[in-house]
């Protein structure tokens, strides 16, 4: 085309990024890249080699090693036995290393770029203006975490060698958010990318050999999912942090299951985009572009599913379509693509599949009309209309350039669409009425709210999902956490006290009234459903009363119960603590019977019952003060606008009991449960249940509103079970033995339920600095990012 | 435009200004973002920057104006380009020049003498440029003398005021006066975004001009202390679009004041292909409100036929 023509046209030329000095580098590395591990390339001669290919052209890019178990031992080793060196360093020491890799990962930033490019298929526009920024911007922020972690978490400690995984979608990005806090934190890293885009984290690897970081802090290795099984599997990795499927997600959850790693989530997602009738619906329709054609919709966070009240779809509908026909699909390394090529046929194929079966059941489609390239992979950008929450695209992770409409009347019809699904990650909210807004943020059950704005990420502010889009949280302080434990760890193997039989009869008439101890769900005492009994022994070998054999039918009812307590986590937390104070007097006013109550069970000595007593008024002093004080953060990402982290409650929550210190343990994990504003199953100390049944007399007089605490007593095992099978309870603490711990973790995983256990060990109910406090309501709560962008 | 094709313009209707939502963050990140989704280099630079070319208002508006400054500035319009700019880029019958020439209404004989059958039309500022606080018959006056010496297009001041009250039938009025006085010269009402406000204001305004058959919107007269932005831009095309959707009537949009780098005019005329396509890259729908910027699109246009940096004083003054 000559001048005078495209005058004519005014078409846009092609405007290739070129890929030389990315290949230069592949050429140097053209014998096959090997591993890094210990500050050392491996390439065993023994070791599987695979190939990474362009999705763009599907022509190979290297040869890359396959690490085998010898090697994830070795990786692992050298983590280990670096760790020690790397944690005695100063923060500030640290701090400059973080620092380094941000300077150097800035001067070869379009190296990264092109190559991110490449081996992934997304846009050059995307890798040069949006992942490499946030990759630079993330060391640096987290140079800061490791300048001030000694003043800024005095408590807590690194946990050691950790093991990462990360996906395809975001290679370098996700490498970022997860060696940035975990070396800023004092652990070293065993890290493997994903299989079909290893190599901008081995040029990551080479970069951290330049800036001269100690040998064994960090090993990359490569590898399919196998490796990553080994990693999971490690007995020496103390934590794996995975991003990635919920599917293989849920596997990792069941294969640590038995260990005490720590685990960080960051799963699947079908996150709701709201257009309320008051949005500014240009803004929101290019929101759209920017939610799901965004790197080709391979986003966890995609906004996948529009829902647009009713009285706008009909032109939001038509103003899409418009603005889709203008994208631009083709060359990843052409700058003046919107979109690039899919990571691989197989993901192409699996898309094409929902997108055939959303049309069998009754969405209508829309695509792009545009040319795709004959070479390589693409899809175009698709809209389903006509979707309804039954419709499998509706529900289902595409994971793909595939956005799925439905329509609301009211705010809370939008609310009640947005959380009907499994996944719980993100979601966009666009309404000009900021009341509107902020009144449907906290209702969403999500771990981000965009307002007004979609797919932002900042290293300040924390990421991560509710319910099966997994737990914990990436960036900010939140982010820190997940790679710190406390100083002051329980210790010493937790066993349950063998039960007793009665021993001792009665010579005399019992000529005390019969007090039966029942369960008590939703503010009733009831009768089990087993129709059963068990008996409860004193000390001293007599019986001290019976108690309701819970089964799994009770448990139903008492998550039933606890759901529709619900309304518990608006009551504000002033009225939250009130309540709380009211239960220290009540039970201050039965402390004698309490005091006898233990003495009896336990065989302890009025001494140390009355410190069990008092401690647990103490105690929940300690959670009334904490009710409105575990207040959230206000990051500061670069822009104008505000990103809230808001401390929310899980919902329901089941609490496996300790036995010993029946009072003390029990409230030790009821109240902070309760001040952050969850509502509890609660499955007492089998052998000293009735000082829970006690109990609820005292939350029967204290105004606990009915369903917040419901007790079901019976064999921890079994119901703890039970709880962790249960879908509808969204988080689980266990207090129990090496075997409930793994039960619980190991059946948790049907919805990724939040979980802490005490890892079969030991804890010290008296001791305030293991078992009372933040870390508790932290515990106890999840973080939810508010984005809110302002200006008029 | 033909006459028929023109703006008629509509009832005011009030529930539809009403209904304007502008999200300046959202805007303001579309705009940040919109110009590095898009390249345009070579030959495709060249001919992009012969298209700003085209769609310049070559302006001339100072206090110090004379009758031979506005003669220079239209043998500036009518040979916008060197001749040997022109052979190189081999342009065949492509014959560059510039959209109009605008001045004060006191210039506006001057210019036409010199135009005259050039085709390129003379516009001329109006109704109390740049403050638009002259009583409303005087305005109107004003319009009649100028569209009488000949401008075929007239760019007049709208009362802010009228937005800061809200007064969008005291604006609607005031517009179709105006546009009745105009005749068959072209309407150009120039906001003064950079004192408006907000965005909803600015888009209110825009929407109530059209109504009252505006032909043009214009963002600034190049006077107040912001001009012509981007983000500004993009709340005034989506409310063209608007406005086409629900009425199938084309209004042109003028952004005027600081566009003086041929790259900044780029990054307008991707804002006016990705907001409202094609048509609306042509002088009948966009125009820049600019004087220096000529010269900086001569300059771009040497290097682009020798490979070699340019200077400014190499170009022709205007």
């Amino acid at each position: 085309m000559n001048i005078t023509e495209i005058y004519k046209s005014m078409d846009y030329s092609p405007a290739p990024e070129s890929p030389d000095l990315a290949f230069e580098w592949l050429q140097k590395h053209k014998a096959g890249f090997g591993l890094f591990i210990n500050g050392k390339w491996h390439k065993p001669k023994t070791a599987k080699v695979f190939k990474t290919v362009n999705p763009a052209s599907g022509q190979k890019l290297a040869a890359v090693t396959e690490a085998g178990k010898s090697e994830v031992d070795t990786a692992v080793k050298a983590a280990k036995l670096a760790f020690p060196k790397w944690n005695a360093l100063s923060g500030h020491q640290r701090a400059r290393y973080l620092y380094a890799i941000a300077r150097q990962i800035q001067k070869h930033s379009r190296l990264f770029a092109v190559l991110e490019s490449l081996d992934n298929g997304k846009t050059i526009r995307e890798t040069r203006d949006i992942d490499i920024p946030l990759v630079i911007r993330h060391f640096y922020h987290h140079a800061g975490w490791a300048q001030t972690l000694e003043s800024e978490f005095p408590e807590h400690t690194p946990l050691g060698a950790v093991g990462q995984i990360i996906p395809w979608n975001f290679p370098l990005m996700l490498l970022s958010w997860k060696i940035a806090p975990a070396l800023a934190a004092g652990n070293t890293v065993v890290l493997k990318p994903a299989e079909f885009t290893p190599l901008t984290a081995l040029l990551f690897a080479e970069i951290c050999s330049q800036i001269g970081l100690p040998p064994g802090v960090l090993n990359v290795i490569t590898g399919p999912g196998e490796t990553g099984s080994l990693m999971v599997k490690h007995p020496d990795l103390k934590k794996i942090a995975f991003t990635g499927s919920t599917e293989i997600g849920r596997l990792i959850r069941e294969q640590t299951a038995n260990s005490d790693k720590k685990l960080t989530l960051e799963l699947g997602g079908k996150s709701p985009f709201i257009v309320f009738e008051d949005a500014d619906l240009d803004s929101a329709i290019e929101g759209l572009v920017d939610a799901i054609w965004f790197n080709q919709g391979q986003v966890c966070c995609a906004g996948s599913r529009l829902l647009v009240q009713e009285s706008v779809a009909e032109k939001v509908t038509s103003r899409l379509k418009t603005r889709m026909a203008k994208l631009r699909v083709g060359d990843p390394l052409d700058k003046s693509m919107d979109m690039g090529a899919i990571i691989a046929p197989i993901q192409k194929k699996r898309i094409q599949k929902l997108v055939e079966l959303g049309q069998k059941e009754g969405a209508e489609i829309w695509q792009w009309q545009g040319k795709l390239p004959e070479q390589g992979c693409y899809f175009p950008p698709t809209l389903l209309t006509n979707v309804s929450p039954a419709s499998t695209v509706a529900q289902t992770e595409i994971f793909g350039p595939v956005l799925t409409s439905m329509t609301f009347r009211t705010p809370d019809e939008a609310v009640m669409l947005a959380n009907n699904s499994a996944y719980g990650l993100a979601a966009s909210v666009w309404s000009e009425n900021i009341n509107q807004s902020l009144h449907v943020a906290p209702k969403l059950k999500v771990g981000v709210v965009w307002i007004n704005c979609t797919n932002q990420f900042d290293a300040s502010a924390g990421f991560g999902g509710y319910r099966e889009s997994g737990y914990g949280r990436e960036g900010g302080h939140e982010g820190m956490l997940e790679y710190l434990k406390q100083k002051n760890e329980p210790s010493g193997t937790y066993k349950r006290l063998a039960l007793k039989s009665v021993t001792k009869h009665s010579k005399t008439l019992n000529t005390e009234l019969d007090r039966t101890a029942k369960l008590y769900i939703g503010a009733k005492q009831t009768r089990p459903d087993s129709g059963y009994s068990l008996p409860v022994v004193n000390a001293d070998g007599s019986l001290a009363g019976e108690i309701g054999h819970g089964n799994r039918k009770d448990i139903r009812n008492a998550v039933e119960a606890a759901n529709k307590a619900s309304g518990w986590q608006s009551v504000t937390p002033h009225s939250r603590a009130q309540i709380l104070y009211f239960i220290a007097e009540n039970l201050e006013t039965r402390a004698d019977e309490f005091r006898n109550r233990l003495m009896k069970l336990t065989g302890v000595s009025g001494k140390q019952a009355v410190l069990e007593v008092e401690t647990s008024v103490k105690r929940i002093f300690t959670y009334a003060a904490l009710a409105d004080k575990h207040e959230g953060l206000i990051h500061q990402p670069p822009m104008r606008g505000l990103a809230l982290a808001l401390n929310e409650p899980i919902g329901v929550m089941g609490i496996v009991c300790p036995d010993e210190s029946p009072l003390l343990g029990m409230l030790s994990l009821l109240l902070p449960a309760l001040a952050m504003g969850n509502t509890v199953v609660l499955i007492p100390s089998r052998p000293f249940a009735l000082a829970a049944t006690d109990f609820y007399q005292v939350l029967e007089t204290s105004d606990v509103p009915s369903g917040v605490v419901n007790i079901v007593t019976g064999d921890a095992l079994e119901l703890g079970t039970v709880l962790a099978k249960h879908d509808d309870v969204a988080g689980l603490w266990v207090t129990g033995t090496t075997e409930e711990c793994v039960n619980a973790k190991k059946f948790s995983s049907g919805n990724m339920k939040i979980i802490w256990t005490n890892d079969g060990k030991q804890l010290d109910w008296f001791d305030n600095q293991q078992s009372e406090g933040r870390e508790w309501m932290r515990r106890a709560a999840q973080v939810k990012n508010v984005w809110i962008p302002y200006g008029e | 435009m033909t006459q028929e094709s023109r703006n008629k313009g509509i009832p005011l209707n009030l529930d539809w200004v009403d209904s304007v939502q502008m999200n300046r963050s959202a805007i303001e990140r579309r705009c940040s973002t919109m110009t590095k989704r898009r390249s345009i280099k070579k030959d495709w630079q060249a001919a992009w920057l012969l298209k700003s070319l085209s769609c310049i208002d070559l302006t001339t508006l100072s206090s110090d104006d004379t009758a031979e400054r506005v003669k220079r500035l239209c043998a500036k319009a009518l040979q916008p380009l060197r001749p040997k700019l022109i052979e190189g880029l081999d342009l065949g019958k492509l014959k560059p020049r510039v959209a109009a020439v605008c001045v004060y209404h006191a210039f506006v004989k001057t210019a036409v003498e010199v135009l005259q059958n050039s085709g390129i039309p003379v516009a001329a500022v109006s109704t109390g440029f740049p403050h638009g606080l002259n009583p409303l018959l005087r305005r109107i006056e004003e319009i009649r003398d100028s569209v009488a010496a000949g401008a075929q297009e007239i760019d007049i001041v709208i009362t802010r005021a009228h937005v800061f009250s809200q007064n969008w039938h005291g604006l609607y009025d005031e517009i179709t006066s105006f546009r009745e006085v105009c005749g068959n010269a072209h309407l150009k009402t120039i906001l003064g975004t950079g004192e408006l406000g907000t965005f909803r204001n600015v888009a209110k305004a825009s929407l109530v001009c059209m109504m009252a058959g505006a032909d043009f919107i214009k963002t600034s007269t190049g006077k107040e202390g912001v001009n012509a932005t981007l983000p500004v831009s993009l709340v005034m095309l989506r409310m063209i679009r608007e406005y086409f959707e629900n009425t199938g009537y084309y209004v042109g949009f003028k952004p005027a004041g600081g566009i003086r780098t041929a790259r900044q005019s780029l990054d307008w005329l991707v804002l006016m292909k990705e907001e409202l396509g094609r048509e609306w890259m042509e002088p009948k729908l966009f125009r820049f409100g600019a004087s220096g910027l000529l010269t900086d699109i001569e300059r771009q246009l040497e290097h682009h036929l020798t490979g070699r940096y340019s200077a400014a004083h190499r170009q022709p003054a205007a």
